[in-house]
């Protein structure tokens, strides 16, 4: 954690700097309090500082998440589109509630607000790729090809 | 110096990608080697070419022939046919479309001239087509920087983020200070709304020398770019061009080898719509939770650290180079009197032709959707359009014939910032529509303070029940009560604007609410 955290400067410019690159770095998707208090120590500001800000932004998780990360667009555009229905079928492939893992550990389903890629609506972003065009068959689809891009590497 | 007869551009972004371009480019190397052309066509990688929804696009030089949709098995064909024998391949082939540089006096391009035609990620493309030669004409000209806010204000050139604040006036009311910084807002939230995106990805020294002219007008010397922490292809190509420019000395502390120092720093965002709000993302930058500031005072005069800062959006920012170096009168060429210039729209929902458009201010929403979107899908009727994103408006068929530029969508309530257009067919349902902008507020309000906390939550609550049936009759007349006390009573536009959609839905479509409530 230290030596991602000095290559920034030690001001509360680079927090959110911080933030992403601890989190990237735990295989579970989410801040440890170790991570906030890491970041703290580092910055010399209160812990509830990092911690005030780690809740804020939807990006950061406090709690363990999948080892991959869905993100379902739900604005306008992709709603227009049937993103509803999609959400349905995600959580019942991944037997989910929004927000919750899977029981084998690998995904965690969360909604986004506009992903900016409404060319291709329906989207959503699982870790940071992109997947567009979505239907009810394709999503399933994308879901399995992660699982087996896991499975082999 | 190789040269090459033919250029081949293969667009590259999000919606490429995941489209299959890398394949689709690996696979045109292939085959332009087997036929022995690979010493005649060059393969360009680019940026957006103006085609959402499209699938890969490939632009053909010299001929100026796009493709769209472009998959493995065409590229035997498009080599052997086109490229060999020069004779293109209609069957693939975008219909109604031109090379973005086949751009017309009828369709003019400013912001995205260059966008699908460059390689981003070169500078010396850039170059070639003229980066850095505004702020090169400042430099060579010693036009003052009062001389430059003189420019843009005579251009009338107005803020392309949301209100449309004059620009130079903007940075002319910067306060005087030893330290200032430019900020450029990248934080594209706004629902449907992605044009900044591709002037980012497409474009992206068009943005450094934007701001650069910008800092030499108000005397800062340091930039910030805070993008949206999703857009991660903006944020690589926006590094890669920042490193290029400094690596040539044209950031650093003497651009273009005068006294001026100007460095960009780009800075992730993590997910908060309401950091489009410009006191919310300077209070993230500094590193806090993404809450607005009162304003008074603007950030003009206490911005980030408390010192002298101008927020500028994308595509303003990307107005200003050739502003300068075609002067104020030029700009007036496009345009309203009041907007001139051109703006970039999302065009979406039920048109043939969704995608990105840069149309001059004043250009009519019905030939936006027909000329530039194809017209509405599968021959269906136009039934409404959502104009602006969810804090936006909607609009009627009436209202084709409005113009879209600050003044015509101030009349229907709209503002222009965002540019996106959301179009609807007969079949679309508003009111699920404005269920799921009024779950959008829910979830985005920052929660500072209540009128918007509290307010968000129960105008959701009340939409809920009116679409599922369970509405009553003063529902409706509940949901503007509570929208126009948040709009008196909230800190930032956030909770003022979502007064629009409710207001603009009840007005063109009221019956189709009621019909759900009796």
């Amino acid at each position: 954690m230290k030596e991602l955290l000095e290559r920034y400067p030690a001001t509360t410019e680079y927090m959110l700097d911080m933030l992403h690159d601890l989190q990237d770095a735990e295989p579970k998707n989410y801040l440890k309090p170790e991570a906030l208090q890491a970041v703290a120590d580092y910055l010399s500001v209160p812990t509830s500082d990092v911690v005030s800000t780690a809740t804020f932004y939807t990006m950061y998780s406090l709690k363990p998440r999948g080892k991959h990360v869905i993100r379902l667009c739900e604005s306008p555009p992709c709603q227009l589109v049937g993103a509803e229905s999609l959400l349905d079928i995600l959580g019942e492939h991944l037997n989910v509630q929004v927000g919750e893992t899977s029981e084998d550990g690998v995904f965690t389903l969360e909604t986004a607000s506009c992903l900016g890629v409404c060319g291709v609506a329906p989207a959503m972003m699982i870790d940071a790729e992109l997947y567009g065009n979505l239907t009810k068959e394709r999503i399933v689809e994308v879901i399995e090809d992660v699982r087996r891009r896991d499975a082999t590497s | 110096m190789r040269l090459a007869r033919g250029h081949v551009l293969i667009g590259i972004n999000d919606e490429a990608l995941l489209a299959g371009a890398r394949g689709v480019e690996a696979a045109l190397r292939i085959a332009l080697d087997e036929n022995g052309l690979a010493d005649e066509i060059e393969v360009i990688q680019t940026g957006d070419l103006g085609a959402a929804g499209q699938g890969v696009v490939l632009s053909v030089y010299p001929d100026g022939v796009v493709y769209a949709r472009v998959g493995l098995s065409d590229i035997a064909e498009i080599v052997s046919e086109h490229l060999l024998k020069g004779r293109p391949v209609e069957r693939l082939r975008l219909q109604g479309a031109t090379a973005p540089s086949g751009a017309t006096r009828k369709k003019p391009r400013i912001v995205l001239e260059n966008c699908g035609v460059i390689d981003p990620s070169s500078l010396e493309q850039a170059i070639g087509v003229g980066a850095y030669s505004a702020m090169a004409k400042i430099v060579e000209a010693s036009i003052s920087p009062s001389g430059v806010i003189d420019i843009v204000k005579a251009s009338g050139l107005r803020g392309r983020g949301g209100a449309g604040f004059p620009t130079g006036l903007k940075w002319s009311f910067t306060a005087a200070g030893d330290e200032k910084y430019i900020i450029c807002n990248a934080d594209e939230g706004e629902p449907g709304t992605f044009k900044d995106r591709l002037i980012l990805e497409g474009d992206p020294h068009r943005l450094i020398e934007g701001m650069m002219i910008a800092g030499y007008a108000v005397g800062a010397s340091k930039g910030y770019i805070y993008v949206r922490g999703e857009y991660a292809l903006s944020i690589e190509r926006l590094q890669g061009a920042i490193d290029a420019a400094r690596d040539v000395g044209l950031l650093g502390g003497h651009v273009l080898e005068s006294g001026f120092a100007f460095d960009v720093e780009v800075k992730k965002g993590a997910g908060a719509y309401v950091c489009g709000e410009e006191t919310s993302l300077i209070e993230s930058m500094e590193g806090k939770r993404g809450y607005p500031r009162l304003k008074p005072p603007y950030p003009g005069a206490v911005g980030l650290w408390s010192k002298p800062t101008v927020v500028n959006n994308v595509e303003t920012l990307a107005n200003v180079p050739p502003i300068i170096l075609h002067g104020s009168d030029w700009f007036r060429t496009f345009g309203t009197e009041k907007c001139p210039g051109t703006k970039v729209f999302t065009i979406l929902g039920h048109v043939e032709k969704p995608g990105l458009v840069e149309a001059e201010m004043g250009t009519t929403l019905q030939t936006i959707i027909d000329e530039y979107g194809g017209g509405v899908k599968d021959g269906k009727a136009f039934k409404g359009a959502l104009i602006g994103g969810a804090a936006g408006a909607f609009v009627c068929p009436d209202c084709l014939d409005k113009p879209m530029d600050f003044d015509g969508l101030q009349e229907l309530s709209a503002v222009l910032g965002s540019g996106a257009i959301l179009v609807f067919n007969e079949d679309a349902s508003i009111v699920e529509m404005l269920d799921g902008i009024l779950a959008f507020f829910k979830h985005e309000s920052c929660g500072q303070c209540v009128p918007c906390r509290a307010g968000t939550r129960a105008l959701k609550a009340i939409m809920g029940r009116i679409r599922d049936g369970e509405g009553e009759a003063r529902d409706l007349d509940m949901l503007v009560e509570i929208a126009t006390a948040m709009q008196a009573a909230s800190l930032c536009p956030l909770g003022q604007s979502v007064i629009l959609p409710i207001t603009t839905a009840l007005k063109h479509f009221k019956p189709e609410f009621e019909a759900l409530i009796n």
